[in-house]
């Protein structure tokens, strides 16, 4: 890596120089942290919306940067400035217009769920633009230049890097702190109709500060674009590591996040010289602790973060007016819908070609997955960014118990053994909520990836395979099998939903803090939920391996949850129905694009895209569906009852005049005082009677 | 500072006619008013105005108005609609029929932040303050309506010296009565011409809610056309010119202050024959 050219330079084995230049390095890596995470920071204190998607603007920065300073050849100073002053804001402009301003009196997982689809769209369409298979390189500023400090040599680059942070830090702090549009954009946090009532203009200052938020990510993108290189998935993920400096401020404060950056980057360049390497009895069973500890240190020091943050107090008035709801289920809708399934599915496998019949059983496999999330965060309300890991842990389980022969207790134990690793998950976590469960099971899902499933002791020689049982064999009757367990599951999670259990989840989603007024004990709540939805995941991974006879560590890194969420709260995360939906939905993505290569990049986009498109219609399509029917069959049955007949719908009135020419306005000279005085000293009788 | 109130149904407005005395506006336009209207148009007026809360209408045709230089007190049981009715006349809330007249100008559908800047002063229900604020950044968002800093700041801790300690506070820590001193700070510092004020004795000690209406009295006597909505407190009786009730989404009944004094209970306790 570049920390080990740079030791060269350093003139080999002298102890001091070598922590001089690993100090120095982790200076510049903080400094990079610091003006993402400051980004990150300045949209969170301004729009109250944690930005997913920092990265990726980041990422397409510096690509932007790229196109226009190589592959353009426009001189360096110019391309950064087009692109930090007209493009990356104007990006920011648009996101503020055309997703953001959807998203008033939405939950908090819906406004998650649409900047992870910005994300998830950004990630997608990058290589689209920037085909993959071409080369990109950026050449440091300054061609490279450095100069030498002792015995270590320092580019000019990594001085310009420490500047911009300190320069962004103050700059941050003056405009936020002493200029009107920053107090406003912050006064919009707190309520945006009393800026209107002060005269502000609220939807300019959450423009601007979407507008300076990308620039910022930009800039971080810029900078480490020469060492990191353009790479669409490292550069995301270099404001992934920033989120745990941000944490530190509790997205915030500045100062704080300044020195959470500082802390991981200088931990993080010390563990590359410092960390001991692998002791004999770990690398005689094939575990490399060393090397992928160090690179999820980020991740290690955002869960850790999380965990001691002090407690975020339960707000009574957090029950706000929501757009989002949906009817409960019924067992009569329940058990005909499941029945229907099955023998849908088992008739439809009649007709599917070979191929296909694997492309949906993996759609309806998905499905499985996503039905997971439907108590979790459907009922409950919690966000879990690490379904596909706890499926992985169910497909490795199994693989190593199912064994050839596709033992069926694998199923009971890949449950099982997903199930624990939840409940570890979720005790730590147990009292965080919303943004924070979500960025901590992030962590995790991180975690598992770099440290647990890249093991070769886990992954073999990164393929298990997974067996099935004999009447499994065929794909066709495999396939109605994930059907019936499907509806099985579903009829769990529906029984669940009617009972006890499903009001306590759907009152600690509505208000925590009236639970806690009513004793409700919701850590035990969670901590079941968490365990469910875990498992039902699990169940999913042993379904996956089991359908592809194979299992790699790619079907379940990190980022696929992404998508699983995505999809689900798009066809309805609070239905069984929406489940299934989402699962079909994103199972279809690729079956079109084999079908209509000309498509096969816009599905790619598509679950980001879908993503976005929630802030409109945050109850998901089964929801919307449902409605539909349900309001048709009513009809028919005439159960309309006509005097609950709503009364017409009145438009608002559109604004008449231009009021700034009103002319009720102030600064008159005395004698205009005296004329209007004259004016309005109205006459004793003429108020007591009151207006005419 | 005089609560001045031009208004011109007719004729030029903005770049006015001219006679020299007329004060130069902060953005250069010249305001003068040419030709003045019988005394009886009212600074505030609605004239059959109807709200909806979606498919719920909750203002059935709403009369009110407030007379240049009068405090009009509204006055009704919870749900009568006197909060909407005041969102109306701020703006944030578009009517669904009627008109909303400010200096006889229909102003229906309006933006609030253009009503703001143009001289409405609107104090929400619960202090109208940002709590993440600091106070000092709290005058400054007041500077919105075309008020220097240094302005505010001197007109509010000249009036409210308790501020002056506080400035670097931030606001939603500080006790509700100095809350609603800040939040009445903007009707002093930024002199507007009409101020709106929504249940300002809410969740204060009496001799708090007496305190503040002493500075609504003062605000009165400099000229300031005032809107105040109230549903308990008599103290604001004694301030007001006009007294209001309202019920069910209607003005029912106004007249003078003393003599509305003895409707009010029945109001209150449901009858609807006043």
């Amino acid at each position: 890596m570049h920390s080990v050219a740079l030791l060269a330079q350093a003139g080999g084995n002298d102890l001091f120089s070598n922590f001089l230049a690993f100090t120095i390095l982790g200076i510049v890596s903080a400094a990079i942290y610091a003006i993402a995470a400051s980004g990150l920071v300045v949209t969170y204190t301004t729009s109250g919306i944690f930005n997913f998607a920092h990265g990726a603007i980041g990422m397409m920065g510096a690509f932007t940067y790229w196109q226009l300073a190589v592959k353009w050849k426009w001189p360096t100073l110019l391309a950064i400035a087009v692109v930090l002053l007209v493009i990356a804001p104007a990006f920011g402009w648009l996101i503020d217009r055309v997703i953001m301003r959807g998203l008033e009196g939405t939950s908090e997982v819906t406004k998650i769920v649409v900047t992870i689809g910005l994300t998830f769209g950004l990630i997608a369409l990058a290589p689209v633009i920037w085909s993959p298979r071409e080369n990109r390189k950026v050449q440091p500023l300054f061609a490279g230049n450095k100069f030498e400090l002792g015995s270590v040599s320092i580019t000019y680059h990594q001085i310009v890097i420490i500047v911009v942070a300190l320069a962004v830090a103050v700059g941050l702090r003056l405009l936020l702190y002493k200029t009107r549009p920053g107090v406003s954009m912050r006064a919009v946090v707190d309520s945006r109709s009393l800026v209107q009532l002060n005269g502000g203009r609220p939807n300019r200052s959450s423009a601007l500060s979407w507008a300076l938020g990308c620039s910022l990510a930009a800039l971080a993108g810029i900078l480490i674009a020469d060492r990191l290189g353009l790479e669409v998935l490292s550069l995301t993920f270099l404001v992934i590591n920033a989120y745990a400096a941000a944490i530190v401020g509790r997205l915030v404060s500045l100062p704080l996040t300044y020195l959470g950056a500082l802390i991981l980057g200088l931990v993080e360049n010390y563990a590359v010289g410092y960390l001991p390497t692998n002791p004999q009895f770990l690398t005689d069973r094939d575990i490399d602790l060393t090397t992928t500890l160090r690179i999820a240190i980020p991740v290690i020091m955002l869960f850790i973060v999380l965990l001691i943050l002090p407690h975020a107090p339960l707000r009574a008035h957090g029950l706000q007016r929501s757009r989002e709801g949906v009817e409960k289920p019924t067992w009569a809708w329940a058990l005909v819908g499941f029945g229907a399934f099955i023998v849908a599915t088992a008739t439809v496998t009649l007709f599917l070609s070979d191929k296909n019949v694997v492309s949906w059983s993996k759609a309806l496999v998905f499905a499985l997955i996503m039905l997971s999330l439907v108590p979790l965060t459907g009922f409950g309300g919690q966000i879990s960014l690490a379904q596909m890991t706890f499926a992985g842990i169910g497909a490795v389980t199994m693989a190593k118990v199912g064994g050839e022969s596709g033992n069926l207790l694998g199923i009971v134990l890949a449950i099982l053994i997903a199930a624990a690793v939840g409940a570890l998950v979720a005790l730590p976590a147990l009292r965080l909520r919303g943004i924070y469960l979500a960025l901590a099971t992030l962590a995790f899902a991180f975690f598992m990836d770099k440290v647990v499933f890249s093991q070769k002791a886990v992954f073999e020689n990164g393929s298990l395979s997974v067996g099935r049982p004999p009447f499994l064999e065929n794909d066709r009757v495999f396939m109605v099998f994930i059907a019936v367990v499907f509806s099985v599951v579903g009829i769990v999670v529906v029984w669940l939903r009617l009972g006890p259990f499903g009001r306590r989840l759907q009152a600690m989603k509505d208000s925590p803090a009236a639970c806690a007024t009513l004793g409700l004990n919701l850590t035990v709540t969670k901590l079941q939920v968490f365990m469910l939805s875990a498992g039902i995941a699990g169940l999913g991974g042993a379904m996956f391996g089991m359908l592809q006879k194979t299992a790699t560590p790619t079907n379940f890194e990190a980022l696929s949850s992404l998508p699983i969420l995505l999809m689900a709260v798009a066809g309805g995360v609070s239905m069984v129905s929406g489940a299934l939906l989402g699962g079909l939905l994103y199972g279809s993505f690729p079956v079109i694009s084999e079908a209509i290569p000309a498509l096969s990049s816009l599905l790619l986009v598509a679950p980001g895209l879908i993503g976005i498109s929630l802030g409109r219609n945050p109850n998901g399509a089964a929801n919307e569906i449902g409605t539909t029917v349900r309001q048709a069959i009513d009809k028919r049955r005439g159960r309309i009852e006509h005097d609950k007949e709503p009364s017409k719908f009145r438009a608002p009135m559109e604004p008449h005049l231009e009021v700034e020419t009103l002319g009720i306005d102030r600064g008159f000279g005395p004698e205009d005082l005296a004329l209007i005085d004259e004016v309005v000293r109205l006459d004793e009788e003429v108020v007591a009677s009151g207006p005419p | 500072m005089g609560g001045s109130i031009a208004s011109y149904p007719t004729g030029p407005r903005g770049n006015g006619s001219g006679n020299g005395s007329g004060a130069l506006q902060s953005d250069g336009r010249q305001v003068i008013p040419d030709q003045p209207q019988p005394p009886s148009t009212p600074l505030l007026e609605l004239r059959g105005v109807r709200a909806s809360y979606g498919r719920i209408e909750v203002l059935h045709g709403v009369d009110l108005a407030v007379p240049a230089g009068s405090v009009v007190a509204l006055l009704g049981p919870n749900g009568a609609g006197k909060t909407t009715t005041l969102s109306v006349c701020s703006g944030m809330m578009p009517p669904t029929a009627g008109g909303v007249y400010i200096a006889g100008r229909r102003v229906n559908g309006a933006k609030p932040d253009q009503l703001a800047r143009a001289g409405v002063c609107t104090i929400p229900e619960g202090r109208g303050i940002f709590p993440n604020l600091t106070v000092r950044e709290n005058l400054q968002m007041m500077t919105y309506a075309g008020v220097s800093l240094s302005h505010i700041e001197e007109a509010a801790f000249t009036r409210f010296p308790r501020l002056t300690d506080r400035r670097t506070q931030v606001a939603g820590t500080m006790s509700g009565g100095e809350q609603q001193m800040l939040a009445m700070a903007r009707v002093l510092a930024t002199d507007p011409a009409l101020m709106l004020l929504d249940e300002l004795s809410m969740g204060l000690a009496p001799l708090v809610v007496e305190e503040l209406y002493g500075i609504v009295a003062q605000i009165a006597s400099s000229g300031i056309s005032i809107l105040v909505v109230e549903q308990f407190a008599r103290t604001v009786l004694g301030v007001a010119d006009v007294a209001a009730i309202m019920l069910h989404g209607r003005v029912v009944k106004v007249g003078h202050p003393k003599a509305l004094e003895k409707d009010l209970s029945a109001a209150y306790l449901g009858a609807d024959g006043i």
